[in-house]
């Protein structure tokens, strides 16, 4: 059952992903995205990580996504044309790509056997407590150093944004 | 293994019938008590007293063309409506209407999924409706259209943050996730609700004001203004397209009362401990409504209330006299309470209606931000500070 949800939703985000560079109006690439976001979350949901799946679909699906929506919307952005393609793409793309995944595939399976528990760094698990305990006890610094990051950049976005006054 | 697929599927048709049928008696409800309100009687020619004026309206529905208009983005045109509808219904699937029960011999929850999660996955789903309503907007190539999509996304991404803000105060008292977990620790009497726990009443005005907004409905119903933008959103759906809309406003409506309900008023649980006899309230509610029938059938004003009457309080007694059979009682009581508790938050949305004119968009948007949000995230900072200093 894990196995067959696995593979029907990590088939829909790849399927989505791609979609994402292939449809030529940003909304349907922004509606693809969506959908990378909520197979995503499905798949964090399989491996047990039910907070961070929660939180994947508010803040991205959810919050972020939709201002992406909102900006296409305002600025009425039309259907992008289909540029020439160049001799370097064209004869590099294929074995490009191919190499990338090779690399991507083999230091994955290097750096976490098929035995091991998912983890990022030192901390496992994803329920609300678990990570509540990680982000106030152990990263509380960089959890801290974080906030004040966005901050900044949400200063930043304001002084740009804001009207000159004569 | 194979008897929960079984009982699980029997509850999603049972829950399923239920949330349809008064998703339509919700509407007639509405145009009722705004009726009332506004003093004259309301849908009142088909089936006595207008009771199966809903069943017209869905008739009518199905069997109206469905235009597709030659303009549109066809594809997110179809899709719009369906995620509109399918967002606001799938948060009733984790929503738990009462304890435990047996039926048949079988043990079973009056809920149909239990997530540990369960306030996130509402507040999830609830923050994916605003696409339903964005893409109709934008795909229906119609500046009315594009306008009402734009000030939702908008109206419901601010809304949406004193909204998380205010349910996250009553979390931290209940220090649980889980929405049955939730009702378990308001268990007992009154004061145990966490609408009572110092001045939580802040999170919970707050949070109605917020899922107004949310739910765009009078007085934050800009998205579908139709003074200034014909329908809104909707403009250019018809027929079923157009039903499915409505539907989600309505389901959507049942959502957010649900969890004010669970979040504040302690979902299924009574008022005060069974044992001082609130299992007698809904006995005594309902015969009491029932003998007031009977006797204003007696004094009939009208010729037909002579015989409508009568036939409506033989109904409340017979109800009445179910609510006093034993091995009901276990599913009947608390789902009076939650009904009853849903019910009085649902009148609450459709009394404000008959009463609040709508707001300008920049009031609106100000009230948003610099009222509502500054007094959730006080509200938060002071809850969190009393609750870290008692423990």
């Amino acid at each position: 059952m894990d196995l067959i949800l696995f593979l029907a939703f990590a088939l829909i985000a790849v399927v989505a992903a791609i979609n994402v560079v292939v449809q030529r109006h940003p909304i349907s690439s922004a509606i693809s995205l969506v959908g990378v976001m909520g197979s995503l979350a499905v798949l964090y949901l399989l491996l047990g990580a039910e907070f961070i799946a929660a939180a994947q679909v508010i803040v991205y699906a959810g919050a972020i996504m939709v201002l992406f929506v909102f900006v296409i919307m305002l600025l009425n952005a039309g259907g992008e044309a289909r540029a020439g393609r160049s001799f370097v793409a064209s004869l590099l793309g294929v074995p490009a790509l191919v190499a990338l995944l090779a690399l991507l595939a083999f230091f994955t399976a290097r750096l976490f056997p098929s035995d091991a528990e998912v983890h990022f760094g030192g901390f496992k698990g994803g329920t609300p407590e678990a990570i509540g305990r990680a982000l106030f006890t152990t990263y509380l610094l960089p959890f801290e150093i974080t906030s004040i990051l966005v901050l900044i950049a949400i200063v930043g976005a304001v002084v740009l944004a804001r009207k000159e006054l004569e | 293994m194979d008897s929960f697929i079984v009982i699980s599927l029997i509850k999603i048709f049972v829950v399923f019938g239920a949330l349809m049928t008064i998703l339509a008696y919700l509407q007639w409800v509405e145009r009722k008590v705004i009726a009332h309100i506004q003093v004259r009687p309301g849908p009142y020619r088909v089936g006595p007293h207008g009771l199966l004026q809903p069943l017209a309206d869905v008739i009518k529905l199905i069997t109206k063309e469905g235009l597709l208009p030659p303009y549109v983005n066809k594809p997110l045109y179809l899709a719009a409506p369906f995620i509109a509808v399918t967002m606001a219904l799938l948060s009733i699937s984790v929503i738990p209407f009462g304890p435990a029960i047996r039926v048949a011999g079988y043990w079973t929850w009056m809920q149909l999924a239990n997530l540990n999660i369960g306030v996130l996955f509402v507040l999830a789903v609830s923050s994916m409706g605003v696409y339903g309503i964005a893409l109709a907007g934008w795909s229906s190539n119609n500046k009315y259209a594009l306008i009402g999509g734009l000030r939702s996304s908008a109206q419901m991404i601010s809304y949406e943050l004193p909204l998380g803000l205010a349910i996250a105060a009553p979390l931290l008292i209940s220090n649980t996730l889980s929405l049955r977990r939730l009702v378990e620790t308001q268990d007992g009497w009154l004061w145990n609700w966490n609408l009572f726990h110092g001045f939580q009443y802040v999170s919970f005005v707050v949070f109605l004001i917020a899922s107004f907004a949310e739910t765009n409905r009078i007085p934050f119903d800009l998205p579908e203004a139709e003074n200034e933008l014909v329908a809104g959103y909707h403009t250019e759906y018809s027929s079923m397209k157009f039903a499915a809309f409505f539907m989600a406003e309505y389901a959507n409506m049942v959502t957010v009362s649900c969890m004010a309900t669970l979040l504040f008023l302690g979902g299924w649980v009574a008022p005060w401990p069974e044992k001082f006899g609130s299992g007698f309230v809904p006995v005594a509610v309902f015969a009491a409504a029932g003998l007031i029938a009977l006797f204003h059938g007696w004094h009939a004003a009208r010729r037909k209330d002579a015989f409508t009457f009568p036939v409506v309080g033989v109904v409340f007694l017979a109800v009445a006299a179910v609510f006093l059979v034993p091995f009901l009682q276990n599913i009947l009581l608390p789902l009076f309470w939650f009904c009853a508790k849903v019910g009085a938050l649902l009148f609450v949305f459709i009394w404000i209606r008959g009463t609040l004119p709508r707001f300008r968009y920049d009031q609106l948007m100000a009230f948003a931000w610099k009222v509502l949000f500054p007094v959730a995230v006080l509200n938060l900072l002071v809850t969190a500070l009393v609750i870290a200093v008692i423990s």
